[in-house]
C-alpha cells in the first residue's frame, strides 16, 4: 500500500503536467471546489494522522487547536529542516515529486485559513530548494496557486524559505526564529505555535511527510487512511534506513509490519549486508534509544516488534525504544557502539544552541568523556559519569534537544555497557 | 579567483533581493536575511565584514543583527576559503558506511587537515554534521551538489576533475 510514494519513479513526476496524469491536484479541485476547510479538517482528523516530525502528535487536533482570531492572519509552515543523523525521507519526497508536497500545501493551507504558507528548507539542500521554486511556479502557471484558486475565492501564496545550517531549526520554534530572520534559539512552550507563532501570529508547523499525507486524506476520506496500519498508528510511513543492511534507502511501509519483515524481507530492507549479524538498531534518528538485535525484534513480554508508535516503546526505556523520524540506522557485529555513540554526542554538543546550561555544559561534558574513552584514555569511574550527567539534562531544558542529546548516550551504555568498560580496560586494544 | 572588492550585487541579483523581501509581510524584511546571505556567498565566496554591512543596509539593519545571524548557522563562511569546499558528513550513519577512511583518504589526497585550505587555494575542507542523506552515504557536498556513495576511488575522480 503506497500513499505518498506510489508514482515516485515515474518518469518526469517532478513536472506539473505528468503529476497529473497520474492524479495530481485532484485534492486541490476537490477541497476548494466541494468541501468547507472545516470539513477537511474533519477527514483529517478520522484518519487519524500523526506527527511524522516525530512526535506524532495528531495533525487534525493540532488544526483544530489553531487559534482564530479576527483580522489576524494564520499562517502554515512546512518543516523540511530535515536534519536528525538518520533521517532522510523529507529529502528524498521532494527531491523525486515535490508536487506530492505542493498539493499537500495546498489543502492544508485552505483547511486552516492560511493565505500565505512557507516551506522552510535546510539550506544545504539548495538543489532540493530550486526543485520545489520550479515546481511551485508550475502551479501559479497552472492556477492552483495565486489568487482566487479555480475560481473558489481562495487565495494562496506559497515561498520556499532556506535554513542556514542548524539541527536545532528544525524545533518548530527555533524554525520560527528563523523564518524571522533571527538566531535559532527555541522559544518557551506554551504558548505553542498554533497560538503564537510565525511574528506572533497563530501557525501550524507541520512536517513535509504529514502535508503530504493530506491530499490522499481528501481524495479518500479519513476512513480509507484509518483503515491502514494498526490501532493508533495509522495509515503508511517513510522509513529512512542506513547502515548495514543490504538496501539502504527510503521505503513507504503500512505501519503495522514486524521489524523483522522490515530488515529481513527481499520487499525492504533485504537483510544485513553479506556474512554479517544484526547487533542493533537505532529505529526513529539518532535521538531515540539504541536497541540491541534481540529487543528490537522482540519485546520483553516475547512478542514480535512491529513498526508502529505503540509496538516500538512498548517496554518504556527499559526495553524500548520510540518511532520517532523513522530514521531506521542498523548496525551489523562489527560497530563498535562506543564510537557511534560519540559521533552521536559530538553532534548534539555542536548542535545545541547554548540556552540552557545543562544542554550547553552537558552535551560538551558527555562528548569530552566519550573522546575520552574512544582514545583509550577513559577512567573507571567514566561510565557512570556519562549516565550521571545525561540524567542532569534530561528534562532540565527549553527545548527537548537537551533529551534527545542525553537519550542516545544513556540508552547506549544501558544495554552495551560492556563495550564502554572494555575500551576503558583495554586501551590499547580499544584504540586499535 | 580574486575576491570582488567592490561590495554591491548586479542588478538582476538587485531584483531577486526585492522579490524575496515581497515574500514577507511589511516591516518583516529581515526574514529575508538568510535567503540574502546565501545569495551573498554565491556572490562573494565568503561573508565579510564588509558584506555583512551591505546585507545589513539592503535590508534596513543593525549590522549585529546580521553578524550574530551569520555566526550561529554553520553554511556561512567567516574567513575566505577556497575555490571548492567540501563539506564532509562525520555522523555516525555515515562513518557505519565507512565514511571515517573515505575522509581520511581526502584528507591525505588534498594533503590538508579539517578546516584547511591548499596552497593554490582551490579546496577547502570542512566537516559538517548529517546532511539528510544517511543511506546514500558517505557523503560531501561541494556548494549545491551531493556527492554520495562515495570511494577513495571516486574521490580521486572528483578531485581530479575539479583540481583542473
Ligand atoms: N525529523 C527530524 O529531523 C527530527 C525530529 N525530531 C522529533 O521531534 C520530536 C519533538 O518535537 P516537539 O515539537 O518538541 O514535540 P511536542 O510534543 O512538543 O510537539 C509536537 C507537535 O504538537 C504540537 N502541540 C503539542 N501540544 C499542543 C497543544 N496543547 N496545542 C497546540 N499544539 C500542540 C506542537 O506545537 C508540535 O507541533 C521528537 O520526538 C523527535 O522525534 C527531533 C529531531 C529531528
Ligand atoms: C531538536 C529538534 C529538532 C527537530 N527537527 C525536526 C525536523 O527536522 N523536521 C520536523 O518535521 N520536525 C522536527 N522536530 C519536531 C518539530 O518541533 C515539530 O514537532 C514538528 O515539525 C511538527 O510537525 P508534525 O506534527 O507534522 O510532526 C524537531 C524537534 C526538536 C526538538
Ligand atoms: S535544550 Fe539545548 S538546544 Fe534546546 S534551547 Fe536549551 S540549549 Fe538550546
Ligand atoms: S549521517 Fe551523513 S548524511 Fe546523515
Amino acid at each position: 500500500m503506497k500513499i505518498l510514494t506510489e508514482h515516485i519513479d515515474v518518469p518526469n513526476i517532478e513536472t506539473i503536467d505528468v503529476f497529473m496524469k497520474h492524479g495530481g491536484y485532484q485534492a486541490v479541485t476537490k477541497a476548494l471546489k466541494n468541501m468547507s476547510p472545516d470539513e477537511v479538517t474533519e477527514e483529517v482528523k478520522k484518519s487519524g494522522l500523526r506527527g511524522r516530525g516525530g512526535a506524532g502528535f495528531p495533525v487534525g487536533m493540532k488544526w483544530s487547536f489553531l487559534a482564530k482570531p479576527e483580522g489576524v492572519p494564520r499562517y502554515l509552515v512546512c518543516n523540511a529542516d530535515e536534519s536528525e543523523p538518520g533521517t532522510f525521507k523529507d529529502h528524498y519526497l521532494m527531491a523525486k515529486s515535490p508536487h506530492t508536497l505542493i498539493e499537500g500545501m495546498i489543502v492544508s493551507s485552505f483547511a486552516l485559513g492560511a493565505n500565505t504558507s512557507y516551506i522552510y528548507v535546510r539550506g544545504e539542500l539548495m538543489y532540493v530548494i530550486h526543485i520545489l521554486e520550479k515546481a511551485i511556479q508550475e502551479a501559479y502557471d497552472k492556477g492552483f496557486l495565486g489568487k482566487n484558486i479555480l475560481g473558489s475565492g481562495y487565495d494562496l501564496d506559497l515561498y520556499v524559505q532556506p535554513g542556514g545550517g542548524a539541527y536545532i531549526c528544525g524545533e518548530e520554534t527555533a524554525l520560527l526564529e528563523s523564518l524571522e530572520g533571527k538566531r535559532g534559539n527555541p522559544r518557551n512552550k506554551p504558548p505553542f505555535p498554533a497560538v503564537k507563532g510565525l511574528w506572533q501570529c497563530p501557525t501550524v508547523v507541520n512536517n513535509v511527510e504529514s502535508i503530504s499525507a493530506t491530499s490522499w486524506i481528501v481524495n479518500n476520506g479519513g476512513d480509507a487512511y484509518a483503515a491502514i496500519g494498526e490501532g493508533r498508528s495509522t495509515g503508511t510511513k517513510l522509513i529512512s534506513v542506513s547502515g548495514h543492511v543490504k538496501k539502504p534507502g527510503v521505503y513507504e511501509i503500512p505501519l503495522g509490519i514486524t521489524v523483522e519483515d522490515f530488515i529481513f524481507s527481499e520487499e525492504w530492507c533485504g537483510g544485513i549486508r553479506d556474512g554479517h549479524k544484526l547487533k542493533a538498531v537505532i529505529a526513529g534518528g539518532s535521538s531515540v534509544p539504541i536497541l540491541p538485535a534481540e529487543l528490537i525484534l522482540t519485546t520483553a513480554n516475547g512478542e514480535k516488534r512491529r513498526m508502529t508508535y505503540e509496538s516500538l516503546s512498548d517496554g518504556g526505556f527499559a526495553t524500548g525504544t520510540m518511532l520517532g523520524s523513522g530514521g531506521f540506522i542498523v548496525m551489523d557485529e562489527t560497530t563498535c557502539i562506543v564510537h557511534n555513540t560519540l559521533t552521536f554526542a559530538s553532534f548534539y554538543h555542536h548542535e545545541s544552541c547554548g540556552q540552557c546550561s545543562p544542554c550547553r555544559e552537558g552535551t560538551g561534558w558527555m562528548d569530552k568523556v566519550l573522546h575520552r574513552i574512544e582514545s583509550g584514555e577513559g577512567r573507571k569511574e567514566d561510565v557512570d559519569l556519562l549516565v550521571d550527567v545525561a540524567k542532569k539534562i534530561e528534562g532540565n531544558t527549553i527545548c527537548p534537544l537537551g533529551d534527545a542529546a542525553s537519550w542516545p548516550v544513556a540508552a547506549a551504555i544501558r544495554h552495551f555497557r560492556d563495550e564502554f568498560e572494555w575500551h576503558i580496560e583495554h586501551p590499547e586494544l580499544a584504540t586499535k | 579567483m580574486e575576491a570582488k572588492t567592490q561590495v554591491a550585487f548586479p542588478a538582476e541579483t538587485l531584483e531577486l533581493v526585492k522579490r524575496i523581501i515581497a515574500r514577507y509581510p511589511e516591516g518583516k524584511q529581515k526574514s529575508a536575511l538568510l535567503p540574502i546571505l546565501h545569495l551573498a556567498q554565491a556572490e562573494w565566496r565568503w561573508c565579510s565584514p564588509e558584506v555583512m554591512d551591505y546585507v545589513a543596509s539592503l535590508l534596513n539593519i543593525q549590522p549585529v543583527e546580521v553578524y550574530e545571524v551569520a555566526t550561529f548557522y554553520t553554511m556561512f563562511h567567516l574567513e575566505p576559503v577556497g575555490e571548492h569546499v567540501i563539506e564532509y558528513c562525520r555522523t555516525g550513519p555515515c562513518c557505519l558506511m565507512g565514511g571515517v577512511e573515505v575522509y581520511d583518504h581526502l584528507k591525505k589526497r588534498l594533503g590538508i587537515e579539517t578546516g584547511e585550505t591548499t596552497a593554490d587555494g582551490k579546496f577547502t575542507i570542512k566537516e559538517v554534521e548529517c546532511l539528510a542523506a544517511c543511506g546514500w552515504g558517505p557523503v560531501f557536498q561541494i556548494r549545491e551538489k551531493y556527492y554520495m556513495h562515495l570511494t577513495k576511488e571516486k574521490v580521486d575522480q572528483i578531485i581530479d576533475e575539479l583540481g583542473k
